[in-house]
C-alpha cells in the first residue's frame, strides 16, 4: 500500500516536474522561440484575437494586446519573470530563514523563543497589504518586488527548518561529532545542513510558487513589476479594460500563471511524498 | 490553564506592539509623509510648513511613541486624501469586510467538510479524484484571474450578477465564491486526512462492530475528532482571508477595509494605512490567541508546553 502511494507520489512529481522543465526550457529560449519583438508595438494591428478564432491568424498565434504586441512572444518572456521571482524570493527568504530555523533548532532556549517572537510577528501582518505598501512608497520595479518578497516570506523555512534541525540535532552522529570536539559552526554547517536539504528543497518549492502569485497580484493591483515589461499578472490587469470583448487576453496570461503553479506544486508535492511518506496531510 | 492563558496573552501583547512599530517604520522610513500631503512637485517651503504642523521635524521615535499614544486611546488621527477621521473610516468599512470574511469562510467550509469527508470514505474512487482535482484547481488558480472569469460567466454572459459595488447581497455573490475558493483547498486536505486517520482508530472499529449505521459513525464519531484541527487552521485562514479580501474587493469595488486599504496605498494616506495594516495584524493576532486558548482548552497536553 505504502509503496503504491509512493509510485503515486513520484507520478505527481514526474508530470509536474515534466510541465516544469517545459516551461523553464521556453523560458530560457525564449529569444530563438518569440515570434516578435515583446516590445514592439503595432497599433494598426491591436487587439487581434488567437489563431483559433476565425480573424485570427499564424502570423500572431496568440493574437495581439492592446498596443499591437504580440502575445505569444509577451507570454514567452513572461514565463521569464515569474520564474526570475519565484528563484530570487527563495534565495533570499531560504537564507534568512533556514539561518534562523537551524540557530533556533540547535541552540533552543532563549534563541529559540526570539525566533518563535519573529516568526509570530511576521505571521500576523499580511504579507500583501504590507508589499503593496512599501512597493508604493518606495516605487514598483522587479527588483523592489524581489526585495521586498523575499523579507517577507521567510516564515515558513524558519519553522519547518526549525523543526527539521531539532530532530537531526538529537542523532546520535551530532552527539559524536560534539563529543570528537567539533566546532558548533562545523557543525551546523556539515552535520546538520546536509540532513535537513530535502525538506529545504520541498519548503522552496511550495515558497517558490506562494511568491509568484503575490508578484502577479502586486502587479495586477498595479504596484508590482512595470510597464511595459511583459509580467502575467500585469498583462491581465492591462487586458481588464478590453475583457467584454477580448477575453483571451486575460485567459491567456492566467492559464499560463495557472499551469506554473499547478507544476510546482504538484512536483513540491510529489517531492513531499517520496522524501517523507509519513508527513503528508 | 490561567498560567497558559497569561503567557499567550503577554506573547499576543508584545506581538501586537512590534507590529505597530513595524507598521510606523517602514511606512515612514519608505516615503516622505510631508510630499504625499502637498503632492509631487511642491515647493520647500511648503513642506517646512507641513513639517511643522504635523509635527514631522520631531525625532522620529518621539513621532512613533506620540501615535502610538494616541493610537491606544482611540484617537487615529485625519485621512490625508478622505479628510475625514480614519477612526470613522475604518468602523463603516469594518462591517463589510467582517460579513464578507464570514461569508467565503462558511462557503470554504460548505464546499470542504462534505468533499472532505466523501474523498476519506471512498479514498481512491472518482469522487476522491474529484475532490482532488478542485482543491489542485483552488490551489493553482490566482485568486484574481478566478474573479475575472466569475465576472465574464456571472456578469457579461448570463447578465446574473453585478460587475461591482456593495449596494445589495448579489454584489457578495462572487467575492464570496472568489475568496472562499481560495482557502477552500487548505481544508478540505486537512479534513480528508483527518477523517481517514480517524477512521482507521479503534473507537470507529469498535463502532461499526457494534452494528452502528455509517452515516452515523461519520458524523456522529469521526468527524466530529477530524474537525478540532480545523480549527487552529480556522485561525490562519482567517489570516489568509484578510490579505485576500485587500485584492478581492478591489476587484469588485466592494466598499470594505480591504478597497480602502487598497485606495490609501494608491493615494499615500499614511494614516490609513498605518491604522489597516495595524488593525489586520491586531485581528490575526486575536484569532490566534483565541484559536490557542480553545484548543488548549480542547486538548490539555498543550497547556503544559
Amino acid at each position: 500500500m505504502r509503496l503504491v502511494r509512493r509510485f503515486l507520489g513520484q507520478k505527481a512529481f514526474v508530470i509536474g516536474a515534466g510541465i516544469l522543465a517545459v516551461i523553464v526550457a521556453l523560458a530560457l529560449l525564449a529569444p530563438l522561440l518569440a515570434p516578435h519583438d515583446p516590445y514592439a508595438q503595432n497599433l494598426a494591428l491591436r487587439n487581434v484575437p488567437p489563431v483559433w478564432y476565425a480573424k485570427g491568424s499564424w502570423l500572431h498565434p496568440l493574437g495581439t494586446d492592446q498596443l499591437g504586441r504580440d502575445y505569444l512572444s509577451r507570454v514567452l518572456y513572461g514565463a521569464r519573470i515569474s520564474l526570475l521571482i519565484g528563484v530570487s524570493v527563495v534565495l533570499i527568504s531560504g537564507i534568512i530563514g533556514t539561518t534562523m530555523g537551524l540557530l533556533a533548532g540547535y541552540f533552543g532556549g532563549k534563541v529559540d523563543l526570539a525566533m518563535t517572537f519573529l516568526v509570530t510577528t511576521r505571521l500576523s501582518m499580511p504579507v500583501i497589504l504590507v508589499a503593496l505598501a512599501v512597493v508604493a512608497m518606495v516605487g514598483g520595479s522587479l527588483w523592489v518586488v524581489i526585495l521586498v518578497l523575499g523579507f517577507l516570506k521567510w516564515d515558513r523555512f524558519a519553522v519547518v527548518m526549525r523543526s527539521a534541525t531539532q530532530q537531526v540535532r538529537s542523532l546520535d552522529y551530532v552527539a559524536a561529532a560534539e563529543a570528537a570536539g567539533a566546532s558548533t559552526s562545523r557543525i551546523i554547517m556539515r552535520e546538520v545542513l546536509p540532513n535537513i536539504v530535502p525538506h529545504l528543497i520541498v519548503v522552496a518549492t511550495l515558497e517558490a510558487a506562494s511568491a509568484i502569485l503575490l508578484e502577479a497580484a502586486l502587479s495586477f493591483l498595479g504596484l508590482g513589476v512595470q510597464p511595459p515589461l511583459p509580467s502575467w499578472g500585469l498583462m491581465i490587469s492591462e487586458a481588464k479594460a478590453y475583457m467584454f470583448f477580448a477575453f483571451w487576453l486575460i485567459a491567456i496570461p492566467g492559464s499560463a500563471l495557472a499551469l506554473l503553479i499547478f507544476a510546482i506544486n504538484l512536483a513540491g508535492d510529489g517531492l513531499r511524498d517520496v522524501i517523507s511518506p509519513e508527513g503528508r496531510a | 490553564m490561567i498560567g497558559y492563558i497569561l503567557k499567550r496573552l503577554g506573547l499576543a501583547l508584545l506581538v501586537a506592539l512590534a507590529v505597530s512599530a513595524i507598521a510606523f517604520f517602514l511606512l515612514r522610513l519608505s516615503g516622505d509623509i510631508a510630499m504625499a500631503i502637498a503632492g509631487e512637485g511642491a515647493r520647500e517651503e511648503d513642506l517646512a510648513i507641513i513639517r511643522e504642523t504635523y509635527g514631522l521635524n520631531r525625532p522620529l521615535i518621539v513621532q512613533y511613541l506620540d501615535w502610538l499614544w494616541q493610537t491606544i486611546r482611540g484617537d487615529f488621527g485625519t485621512s490625508i486624501y478622505f479628510k475625514t477621521d480614519v477612526s470613522k473610516l475604518v468602523l463603516d468599512k469594518l462591517p463589510t469586510t467582517i460579513l464578507l470574511g464570514i461569508l467565503a469562510l462558511g462557503f470554504a467550509l460548505l464546499v470542504s467538510i462534505p468533499l472532505g469527508v466523501l474523498a476519506a470514505v471512498y479514498t481512491n474512487t472518482w469522487i476522491d479524484r474529484l475532490a482532488l482535482a478542485i482543491a489542485v484547481v483552488g490551489q493553482a488558480l490566482p485568486n484574481f484571474f478566478f474573479a475575472l472569469i466569475l465576472v465574464m460567466l456571472f456578469s457579461i454572459t448570463l447578465r446574473w450578477l453585478p460587475v461591482s459595488g456593495s449596494a445589495t447581497w448579489l454584489h457578495f455573490v462572487m467575492p464570496t465564491i472568489a475568496l472562499g475558493y481560495y482557502v477552500a483547498p487548505a481544508f478540505m486536505r486537512l479534513i480528508r486526512a483527518g477523517m481517514i486517520e480517524v477512521l482507521s482508530a479503534d473507537y470507529i472499529r469498535t463502532a461499526r462492530a457494534k452494528g452502528l449505521p455509517a452515516r452515523k459513525i461519520i458524523f456522529k464519531h469521526a468527524l466530529r475528532n477530524a474537525v478540532v484541527p480545523v480549527v487552529a487552521l480556522t485561525a490562519v485562514q482567517l489570516g489568509f482571508l484578510l490579505g485576500g479580501s485587500v485584492v478581492i474587493e478591489t476587484i469588485f469595488a466592494l466598499d470594505g477595509l480591504g478597497y480602502l486599504a487598497y485606495q490609501s496605498i494608491t493615494y499615500k494616506d499614511f494614516p490609513v494605512m498605518q491604522i489597516i495594516v495595524l488593525l489586520l495584524s491586531v485581528v490575526y493576532v486575536l484569532l490566534t490567541l483565541a484559536a490557542d486558548i480553545a484548543n488548549a482548552w480542547l486538548d490539555p497536553r498543550i497547556r503544559v508546553a
